[in-house]
């Protein structure tokens, strides 16, 4: 008589099995986090069902039991160890087992050397991420199988982080991608995600079985897993239970008096052990002084229209919600809307239109306008008259209610954005990075988790006496600490006014990193749907200990600014459609494979009835304009012309195989004449793609390095499906000393990544890898060093044909380093002579890849800008005094570079920072060179890259920027 | 130096001023600040603990930054903020270990932090070995680094023994009373000038060891669990929610390579650099000079553990050399280098097969060393059960907790196999 209790982190299971081994009882429901009442019930039920169970043997096990566990007494078995268990006794023979849980993923091995792997702190491949995603499509989870079942292509979904993903569906959702497209997508980066993160270089291959709640409801998921893995995978009956199973069978369950257990839990209160912050509102009194105050900045709305009187459309397309607002001459509100998009901006905004022409039929729209993400699918739709960027909208909505504003802050459902105004210019623009996301959309997924809607939830909190202290963190993140917080005994309102601070404090404290109020502003006006909810907005008063104004249209300020911009920026004959285009309106979708160039871009083709038509998903303009982009004046192309030219010369040494990634980008010159010159033909790899990365995917041991690294991986697979022996990549603890910091180093992953792949790609075993420590920064002690290495590793060279090819390699790294500061002082001679902007755009010599990049290069020059990079224009810079020790010497060239822009004085020359996801180093640089910058009054630009990135985001930041420089 | 004007900690300061030191290694600092305090400094080691330490770094440090940083700046500011001290008549002392590691920069951000949170008057002394930042009021005498040395060894010695008594004593609560005892009683020694030399190490150690041997015992069958890792986070229980107690609460017991190994490594990596990229052969021959006495104090506290009872001694730097040999190249130094990989090996020898290797979440050598090595070790040592936890504002203890508990699962159970085997043979 055995019983399994498997407390996860949304789910109870639990399980009573007989003597002899049969399931007598089971039962699966999900908690809402009312773990105690919840299991009490359930082992009553055993009591009531089963009496002969009064004595069994209990365990506990699961994602949350160890607490719970832990307080009642009762043994508790790990739950990947009770999977583990229950498999070898129910499926003997299985090879493998692939369980996702609600916020955990497992990979087990059985045979071939036990293994068992969960996923990390950094994960969201798993139940929760499916459920996030699926509200963001507006779908139920159970009808996310429906769609996947009629897919026809997959999309490339980020599958790290859920937040990641999110910003990967987000744009493809407003470009008109099929919603059962995109849930295919979704299965597949959830296979991604485990297979990758878990498996770790480890194949699943034999009898895999497939356990816990995703896999179980969701057969395309366990198609997906068979098409990756190139297996037929087999989920048993109770697939469920296995965890709950295991606890019942563990050696560990102890024989208990269920009725007494019963009892215990019954009068188990958690001991409120948890950290608290005061609560928001002491009294109704004072919940009733901040409602008055707040309610005095509203807008006038009237519903009486003159007839013939002009009137003017803003459209705020954003992430999840679509806002529309009409105005009349006097900005008062005559018509406006706040919907969700549903993952389908255009007809949300049919919808909107449809109902004000039949409300208003004897109106004329005089002028429109469109932002948001949603901006250029929206305008081809509807033949919109102009779009602004986001910041501009925000700003101009804000202006009519605090014309001294110096700072907004928009919290909308998936982004935080927030900016400073100085002397009336849009000045230093925040956005939150990827990975902190959390904002509207982040309070949206637990309030649905509870069954509530967002203001029910956000409401719960407002008089709660002890909020929860959850801290500032990332949502994947969030869901633990919530998890704790409930284990120790966290009521829902606590948690709900714990969430809404804890929005706040992310935004505050990642996204803008402030110190304290007077790092925003004085005149601070709050916006953004997410500010609706007045526990969100009284958190963030307390937080910043200053009362700020929040519009009563707080959710339609980027509409309204459109609308008001429209009117300001009117130009009549508007060409929206009327109400009779409306009627005939049409909105087809297709997909297909763009093969302009080598990036082989997934575009969304989007046709409206007549000539409007709109194409998502190109990186570059060529789709588009068809083919006739114009002249570009970018440096990233001309770097990789040069190196292009490094080619593979037969010589009478044989082949040696050079990966191009991370510092090989900027030393290739320098080791492919030196190789060249000692007669090895020199064979490199070409420029990153996904297929590459997915080459090598299996053998990355950390899933938190930079994507740069990661690529490395499959640069080397590549050149051993060549054939290739022998393989150069050295490590490098010191790169070349250019004198402008204080030392030379490269960052660790740079100079010991050699060391990494030797480790986790067997196949170098019976392959030559030369990954010996070499420094060319001491040319003189260089030269023995290097002819060891050869005379050990390659062929008896003579010291004095060594000395001739390390010679001639300095010259050539030197002379292609001059090229490319020609070329930098050439640009910014031809920028000046045209008057055109400079962006200089910063990074690593590896950043040129445009896998690394995602063309964010090409994007640059398409806003009309010319690209130089930070090296070309270092050298111009000498040596300075910065804030932090500048150790590094590509880091170095990056202070050179704001140094040179801040000392400029030209307006027109503008620096854009690229920073890769998981860049330690850059955690220190970034806010150097923004202090550089700022010093002189200058604007920071900073770009987060990684596997994948929204290109979204990044148009709006450089939009932003572009149209600062325009306001000045 | 390339960094603009920072706040000199002068002479005159030397006199009234309280010298605020973090803590990373509870019995090691105890120790290391009466040194200071022999010195005519006005040292105090800050023993606070607490959520408030973490939102005051998330609030002064760049949030991607590594958590050590985090923490030490966040310690240094709460204490500034607590009213416990005057701000103006407080330094602080924080380590520079000059690397191409991200730590090197902790005193630039915690100079960042201190502009930020108002307090840019605080003068900032930077305790390292590279003569990187000077200060009139400060020296950093070579008779101070060797008494420093010794304290590590006494630190180094007490923290072995600690952790393979405690998990097994008879009563409750005598190992660390006895801790205590000997930290008081070589603080009464340090301050009367006493117990730093080799000679008198020599003669001490072996009390200490023989003190822990008597302490009354119940040998039971518990789980080896070996932590290696970041060195603060390794350390610090600040970092790492108290690993080592939780450790012991779970039944197991505990190893924690000491800080003399990183020491030693540290040194050796000099010589190393002008071995693989030349440089001066003068100061390659101090590094030895000076490698060479420490491996001799270093043998001061194997021979002092083997001197009484039945204790697992550590291994000699020199070994672990040798381990790492096959694995990696001696290049690879900036954190913990290739020590943190030869620690994991010198751990799964000495019988301590389950291991922790905790990090900052995003560390970049621990790519390498720590997660970027697990797949090898598994190559040479099947049997290996190692579990890399990342540490971060944001991790929760039941996350780490519930990932310690899966590698104990499977430590259990791989004990029990091994039992069968031995049975069946």
């Amino acid at each position: 008589m055995n019983i399994g209790l498997d407390v996860g982190s949304t789910t109870l299971k639990c399980v009573a099995v007989d003597d002899s081994g049969n399931i007598v009882y089971k039962k699966y429901l999900r908690h809402f986090s009312q773990i105690t009442s919840k299991s009490a019930e359930m082992l009553n039920n055993i009591l009531t069902e089963h009496p002969e169970f009064a004595n069994a043997s209990l365990a506990v096990s699961g994602s949350a039991g160890m607490g719970f566990a832990r307080q009642l007494g009762l043994p508790f078995v790990q739950e990947v160890y009770a999977t583990r268990i229950a498999v070898m006794k129910l499926i003997p023979g299985t090879d493998a087992v692939i369980e996702l849980g609600g916020e955990d993923a497992k990979i087990l091995f059985f045979t071939g050397g036990t293994e068992v792997r969960m996923n990390g702190s950094c994960a969201g491949g798993t139940g929760a991420f499916i459920d996030q995603m699926a509200s963001l499509l507006g779908v139920g989870v159970e009808d996310m199988n429906g769609l996947a079942e009629k897919s026809e292509k997959i999309y490339t979904i980020a599958s790290r982080c859920g937040v990641f993903a999110k910003s990967d569906i987000q744009p493809l959702l407003n470009q008109g991608a099929k919603k059962s497209d995109v849930a295919a997508s979704i299965f597949k980066a959830v296979v991604n995600q485990t297979v990758a993160g878990l498996s770790q270089g480890r194949e699943i291959k034999g009898s895999v079985v497939y356990l816990g709640g995703p896999l179980s409801f969701i057969p395309e998921l366990r198609k997906s897993f068979d098409d990756t893995l190139k297996l037929h995978g087999h989920c048993p009956e109770n697939s469920l239970y296995y965890v709950a199973l295991g606890a019942a069978f563990s050696p560990d369950a102890e024989p208990v008096s269920l009725d007494e257990i019963v009892k215990k839990i019954g009068s188990y209160e958690s001991d409120a052990g948890y950290i608290s912050c005061p609560p928001l509102f002491e009294s109704e009194e004072e919940y009733a002084e901040f409602r008055s105050r707040h309610a005095k900045d509203s807008v006038a709305e009237t519903d009486t229209v003159i007839p013939g009187e002009k009137l003017f459309l803003g459209i705020d397309a954003g992430s999840t919600t679509i806002k529309c607002t009409v105005i009349n001459t006097k900005c008062e509100i005559v018509f406006s809307k706040y919907m969700t998009n549903n993952g389908n901006p255009v007809n949300a905004v049919r919808e909107f239109l449809t109902e004000f022409y039949e409300k208003f039929p004897s109106t004329k729209i005089e002028y429109s306008a469109v932002t948001g993400y949603g901006e250029e699918i929206i305008r081809n739709a509807f033949g919109a008259d102009t779009g602004i960027v986001e910041t501009i909208a925000h700003y101009t909505a804000a202006r009519h209610f605090r014309p001294d504003v110096d700072f907004i802050i928009d919290i909308g459902g998936q982004d935080i954005k927030c900016f400073k105004i100085r002397r009336g210019v849009i000045d230093n623009i925040f956005l939150n990075e990827a990975c902190s996301s959390g904002c509207g959309s982040f309070l949206q997924t637990f309030a649905s988790a509870w069954d509530y809607s967002i203001d029910e939830f956000a409401r719960l909190g407002l008089f709660a006496q002890k909020p929860v202290d959850l801290g500032s963190r990332c949502t994947v993140f969030m869901n633990s600490s919530v998890k704790q917080a409930q284990k120790d005994g966290a009521s829902i309102d606590n948690i709900s006014a714990g969430l809404s601070i804890s929005v706040v404090k992310n935004a505050l404290y990642k996204v803008i990193r402030a110190s304290g109020a007077d790092d925003l502003g004085k005149n601070i006006v709050v916006q953004g749907g997410t500010f609706l909810n007045d526990a969100v907005l009284r958190a963030f008063e307390k937080e910043i200990g200053r009362d700020v104004v929040r519009p009563d249209i707080s959710g339609l300020m980027g509409a309204y600014g459109a609308a008001v911009y429209a009117l300001e920026h009117n130009k009549g004959n508007s060409t929206l459609l009327t109400p009779e285009e409306l009627k005939s309106f049409t909105h087809d979708v297709k997909a297909i494979t763009c093969n302009g160039c080598a990036n082989h871009c997934r575009l969304t083709v989007n046709t409206f009835g007549g000539s409007r038509k709109y194409i998502g998903g190109n990186r570059c303009s060529k789709p588009v304009s068809g083919g006739n982009a114009k002249v570009q004046y970018n440096l990233y192309d001309y770097k990789k012309e040069l190196l292009s030219k490094y080619k593979p010369v037969p010589g009478k040494r044989g082949k040696i195989g050079i990966p191009m990634g991370l510092n090989m980008y900027e030393l290739l010159p320098f080791w492919h004449t030196f190789f060249t010159s000692l007669g090895y033909e020199v064979v490199t790899t070409p420029e990153s793609t996904r297929k590459l990365y997915l080459l090598g995917q299996h053998t990355i041991p950390s899933d938190t390095v930079c994507y740069p690294a990661k690529l490395m991986h499959g640069h080397i697979e590549m050149l051993i499906n060549q054939g290739i022996k022998n393989i150069f990549y050295p490590c490098m603890t010191y790169n070349i000393d250019e004198g402008l910091g204080d030392n030379n180093y490269n960052c660790p992953v740079v100079a010991y990544y050699p060391e990494v792949i030797r480790s986790n790609i067997r196949s170098l075993n019976d392959l030559n890898f030369i990954w010996d420590y070499v420094g060319i920064h001491r040319r003189k002690d260089f030269v023995p060093r290097i002819h060891k290495i050869l005379c050990e590793k390659l062929d008896r060279i003579s010291a004095e044909e060594t000395k001739a090819a390390v010679d001639a390699a300095y010259k050539e790294y030197d002379s292609y380093m001059n090229l490319v500061r020609a070329k930098g002082d050439e640009y910014m001679a031809l920028a000046k002579e045209k008057n055109l902007p400079v962006i200089i755009l910063c990074g690593r010599p590896y950043h040129l890849d445009s896998e690394v990049n995602h063309g964010i290069d090409k994007l640059i020059c398409e806003c009309g800008a010319v690209l130089v990079t930070e090296d070309s224009i270092s050298e111009h810079v000498s040596k300075f005094a910065t804030n932090v020790l500048d150790q590094w010497t590509y880091h170095s060239r990056l202070y050179a570079a704001a140094k040179f822009v801040a000392d400029s004085g030209d307006s027109r020359i503008n620096l854009v920072q690229l920073v890769s996801f998981g860049c330690g180093t850059d955690a220190i640089t970034t806010d150097e060179v923004r202090s550089i910058l700022e010093s002189k009054d200058r604007i920071y630009t900073q770009i987060k890259i990684d596997e994948i990135t929204n290109l979204g985001a990044v148009k709006i930041r450089l939009r932003s920027l572009f149209a600062a420089l325009g306001q000045e | 130096m390339n960094t603009q004007d920072r706040v000199l900690f002068t002479k005159e300061m030397k006199k009234d001023y309280t010298i605020l030191v973090p803590n990373m290694a509870e019995i090691h600092f105890e120790l290391l600040v009466r040194v200071l305090n022999q010195y005519g400094y006005k040292a105090e080691l800050l023993r606070t603990n607490g959520r408030e330490i973490v939102d005051d770094g998330l609030k002064y440090v760049h949030n991607d930054t590594c958590y050590p940083a985090l923490l030490v700046i966040g310690q240094l500011i709460n204490a500034l903020d607590s009213g416990k001290y005057d701000p103006h008549k407080v330094a602080l002392m924080i380590t520079q270990t000059g690397g191409g590691c991200r730590a090197s920069n902790y005193i630039h951000l915690l100079r960042k932090a201190l502009k930020k949170a108002g307090y840019e008057y605080v003068p900032v002394i930077s305790l390292n070995l590279s003569g990187l930042e000077k200060n009139p009021g400060f020296r950093f005498t070579p008779s101070m680094g060797l008494k420093f040395l010794s304290c590590l060894i006494y630190g180094d010695l007490i923290m072995l023994l600690k952790n393979q008594v405690k998990p097994y004593e008879k009563h409750a609560g005598d190992t660390d009373a006895l801790v205590e005892r000997w930290i008081a009683k070589l603080i009464d020694m340090f301050d009367r000038n006493r117990g730093y030399g080799y000679f008198s190490m020599k003669k001490i150690l072996p009390l200490i060891t023989k003190d822990f041997s008597e302490i009354p015992v119940i040998k039971t069958d518990k789980i080896k669990v070996g932590i290696v890792g970041e060195i603060y986070v390794k350390y610090s229980p600040l970092a790492n929610n108290h690993l080592e107690d939780m450790l012991i609460e779970q039944g197991c017991e505990p190893n924690v390579p000491g800080l003399m190994g990183f020491m030693l490594f540290k040194t050796d990596n000099r010589i190393e650099d002008i071995k693989l990229y030349g440089g001066k052969k003068l100061k390659k021959a101090f590094m030895k000079l000076l490698l060479g006495y420490m491996m001799r104090i270093e043998s001061c506290i194997e021979k002092a553990a083997k001197a009484y009872g039945n204790f697992v001694a550590p291994t000699p730097y020199m070994h672990l050399r040798e381990l790492i040999k096959p694995v990696m190249g001696y290049g690879c130094k900036m954190g913990e280098g290739w020590l943190l990989t030869a620690e994991m090996m010198e751990l799964i020898e000495s019988g301590y097969g389950n291991i922790v290797c905790a990090q900052p979440f995003g560390c970049l050598p621990n790519h390498i060393v720590g997660k970027g090595m697990v797949r090898r070790l598994r190559e040479i040592y099947p049997d290996s059960n190692i579990v890399p936890i990342d540490y971060d504002p944001g991790a929760t203890r039941v996350n780490q907790e519930n990932r310690i508990k899966l590698m104990l699962a499977v430590a259990k159970e791989n004990e029990y196999a091994s039992d069968i085997k031995r049975f069946v043979s």
